[in-house]
């Protein structure tokens, strides 16, 4: 109410009482006059009734200016007070409120704003409390992020319904599934571990980790091998407990051990082929050999028959041996310390190692670069050692025979690589050379782990030796290497983009999706937004789905990491109108798989979610008229953000650029099924806090609003 | 009468150095060069030892061992298994199979012809 509203009233009510209690008195000493009395007051009165109003409203002017003071000394101080502690409490804690109204008034004033200020600085302590908790934990998940993108093995964290709640890069690569494949889902926040990996096993696993934790098990984690198309994977599974040691989920940690595999059972059937493969020959020689050394006298016959057996049992050994060595060369010298190298790398690092000890390294030619080098000629070694070790010889050599300059060059030579030092003047005598080789590093301190050259040599399966060539006048050191031609290139697999690892712990409370979804808050949902785009807009009259995208929707999040896009082959023409709406021609389409290898691997990927699409009527007919064709049926509850637009602002446009454009959302990627789809999911997120305003909070109350909106009727 | 010894190897490099050896230490010598082979030769002349290699075509040597052991005829039959394979696991199978002896290749002509000796003479 205004002031002056209020005054007004408050100022009629006075005049209304005042009038009421004079007209009482009056009519009280009305009545106590006798005649006479009465005509004498009428006479009197007579002709001043003009008089008598204007004393009467005189009268009331000290009243009127009393109670405005009034007024404004209490009930308004009062109120405005109210007002001020209110924006205090709910809007602006900074605010104060005016000293105003009578001394009392003031005095309870400056009470509230000394309050006020207390409050003010216990907020700010507690915001930046937190702030600095937040702070903390946000350095330890970028630690622990890192950590877990740097690891090659891949992480999976599930809670004990196998839902998971974090995952690594790794993991998303390994575990991708591949069109044509097993219908397996994509690793996500939320998905369920069972339909990824194989659920008996990873059910097993669990059962063994129970057991041992209930016989308190210092090491209960389980293991367990599974193949995966062509892979093998070791799965090592740890539980996760909480403070009271109850079991809330578990630790999968995958390594892609096919290589492994691979190579061991290689190096077992070397190491079987060598032993076993050994001892028939073997036997058969050493019994020829020793019955032929007891029976020295036998007749020729026999013994050249003997002796036959021995020659051919030596042969066959030997090729054996060959073959067996052939075959598994590269599993007989270690491979670990070592790095590939381009030998024409190790050329430059020889050159500037033997210049710190005075000899000049050239090139064959004169050019700087090495002129015809192999650039395809790979040295798997440990270079920091050879290059020490060819150096002190280099050095040795140069003291002992005087040599300043050499040209060193290198070459193929079958499976090795040959690096020749040759410089002018004799070669060093072999006796020399073999004495150098096995002399210890000088700096062993900081010298390479190997103790001296023959040790490097022996640790690189190589080999050096001298040549002296007296007619030319000039010498040249060997130095041979085995070479991995082809083992070199090795694709690096391609590391996925952003954000490394993906978790939400809040998953951690979350009930199984499949439970009466019905009844579960909007904003707890798990969803699956997706888009089509087709050769037309009549699915009945042989119009085929040609994209699809989606994105998901855990705890509120729009996960974008976690995104399905899939071109379709639709196997019939695309008519040029469509084909300039979603851009997409036939040429970019065929090859692309089709909608039934296409529509499994979606499944799999909206396994347990709620769909949501804009129009949803449009695409679910696409997917329903494919069910006949491909078997599969997409029973999950569907929502649709046209509908739902249309119950929270029943009279505006229900385009998706228009309701995207009216809640605030960045339209990029139109007519693109992932860039649609990803705007529908955020007109989602957009949509049901304004719901929830109107009542609708669960899935069930949304299905049931949709159903009766005005535009609930559209079929395809 | 002397003894016979049976030779059941499909390695001729082997059964020529074998059958020299036991026919100069005195026994009659019979040789079959698989499995069925072997088992015929059984039949037919009872041997008192029989030199089995594991690795036999058609019939391997453990078969052959279980179908001696089975029959109760040839029960005093002595069975020394000869192979190329020497796992422990195979060792104990062909143990377990009734074998009297089991060596592996290669192995000493003298500690052979010895141990042959000692089971027939055991008879």
């Amino acid at each position: 109410m205004r002031p002056a509203v209020r005054l007004a009233l408050w100022l009629m009510a006075l005049i209304a009482l005042l009038a009421g209690l004079l007209a009482l008195a009056g009519s009280f000493l009305w009545a106590d006059l006798d005649a006479t009395e009465r005509a004498a007051l009428t006479a009197l009165v007579s002709g001043r009734g003009m008089l008598l109003v204007v004393l009467g409203v005189l009268v009331l002017v000290p009243f009127g200016v009393l109670l405005r003071q009034w007024l404004v000394a209490y009930p308004e101080a009062v109120i405005r007070l109210r007002e001020d502690v209110d924006i205090i409490h709910r809007a602006h804690p900074e605010h104060r409120v005016a000293l105003t109204g009578s001394g009392d008034m003031r005095r309870l004033g400056e009470a509230v704003n000394a309050f006020a200020e207390a409050h003010c600085a216990l907020q700010h302590e507690v915001a930046s409390r937190i702030e600095e908790a937040n702070a903390r934990l946000e350095q330890e998940k970028n630690r622990l992020a890192a950590l877990m993108s740097e690891l090659s093995q891949s992480v999976l964290m599930c809670n004990s319904e196998g839902r998971i709640l974090l995952y690594n890069g790794s993991a998303c690569q390994l575990l991708e599934p591949h069109a044509g494949g097993p219908a397996r889902a994509p690793v996500g926040l939320g998905r369920s571990i069972f339909g990824i990996l194989d659920q008996r096993l990873i059910v097993h696993a669990l059962e063994r980790i129970r057991q041992r934790l209930r016989q308190n098990c210092q090491d209960p984690a389980a293991h367990f091998v599974t193949a995966r198309g062509d892979y093998l994977l070791r799965a090592q599974m740890a539980p996760l407990l909480d403070h009271q040691g109850e079991f809330i989920g578990f630790v999968l940690i995958l390594e892609d051990i096919t290589r492994e595999v691979a190579l061991d059972s290689r190096r077992d059937a070397l190491l079987q082929q060598l032993t076993e493969g050994t001892r028939a020959g073997l036997g058969n020689i050493r019994a020829a050999a020793e019955t032929m050394e007891r029976f020295p006298e036998m007749d020729a016959g026999h013994r050249l028959r003997f002796g036959e057996v021995i020659s051919d049992e030596a042969q066959r050994l030997s090729s054996h041996l060959e073959q067996a060595l052939s075959r598994h060369a590269d599993l007989l010298h270690p491979q670990w310390l070592l790095e590939d190298m381009l030998a024409t790398d190790l050329l430059v690092a020889l050159q500037h190692s033997f210049a710190t000890v005075g000899v000049t390294a050239r090139y064959p030619s004169d050019n700087d670069r090495y002129p015809e080098s192999d650039e395809s000629l790979w040295l798997n070694l440990d270079s920091y050692s050879l290059v020490q070790a060819m150096t002190q010889l280099m050095a040795t050599l140069a003291d002992a025979l005087d040599i300043r300059e050499v040209t060193i060059e290198v070459a193929a030579d079958g499976n090795f690589a040959r690096l020749l030092i040759a410089w002018e003047g004799p070669a060093p005598e072999p006796e020399h050379l073999h004495e150098w080789e096995q002399r210890p590093f000088r700096s062993v301190a900081e010298g390479p782990a190997a103790a001296s050259l023959r040790e490097v040599l022996e640790s690189h399966g190589g080999e050096i030796w001298c040549q002296g060539d007296t007619v030319a006048g000039y010498s040249r050191l060997c130095l041979q290497l085995p070479a991995t031609r082809s083992e070199a290139e090795v694709p690096v697999p391609a590391r996925t983009p952003g954000r490394p690892v993906y978790y939400d712990f809040d998953l951690f409370n979350q009930p199984g999706q499949s439970t009466e979804l019905d009844e579960r808050p909007l904003r707890e949902l798990t969803y699956t937004v997706f888009d089509t785009e087709t050769t037309g807009l009549a699915p009945s009259e042989g119009d085929e789905i040609i994209s699809i995208g989606a994105v998901r929707i855990v705890n509120g999040r729009l996960l974008m990491q976690e995104c399905f896009e899939q071109l379709v082959d639709p196997h019939r023409p695309i008519p040029r109108e469509s084909q300039l709406i979603h851009g997409l021609s036939p040429r970019m389409l065929t090859g692309q798989p089709g909608i039934a290898e296409v529509l499994p691997l979606f499944q799999r990927f909206a396994e347990d979610t709620v769909l949501v699409a804009h129009n949803a009527a449009f695409d679910m007919r696409f997917l329903q008229l494919k069910e006949a064709q491909t078997g599969i049926h997409f029973i999950q509850p569907v929502l649709d953000t046209l509908l739902l637009s249309a119950l929270v602002q029943p009279a505006e446009g229900h385009g998706l650029e228009q309701i995207a454009a009216r809640l605030g959302v960045k339209v990029v990627g139109r007519h693109t099924a992932l860039g649609d789809a990803m705007v529908t999911g955020h007109v989602l997120l957009k949509l049901i806090p304004l719901l929830e305003e109107r009542g609708v909070h669960t899935l069930k109350q949304a299905r049931e609003a949709s159903r009766k909106s005005a535009y609930a009727k559209l079929e395809y | 009468m002397s003894k016979t010894v049976l030779i059941a190897d499909d390695e001729p490099n082997i059964v020529i150095s074998l059958e020299f050896l036991l026919k100069q230490a005195g026994y009659r010598v019979v040789v079959a060069h698989d499995g069925q082979e072997a088992l015929e030769a059984i039949r037919r002349e009872s041997p008192d030892l029989v030199l089995l290699d594991v690795m036999l075509p058609r019939l391997s040597g453990f078969d052959v061992c279980q179908k001696i052991r089975e029959n109760p005829d040839w029960r005093d039959m002595r069975v020394l298994m000869l192979t190329a394979k020497g796992r422990e696991v195979e060792v104990s199978k062909g143990l377990a199979l009734g074998a009297d002896a089991y060596i592996t290749k290669p192995f000493s002509t003298q500690e052979l012809l010895a141990e042959i000796a000692t089971h027939l003479g055991g008879k």
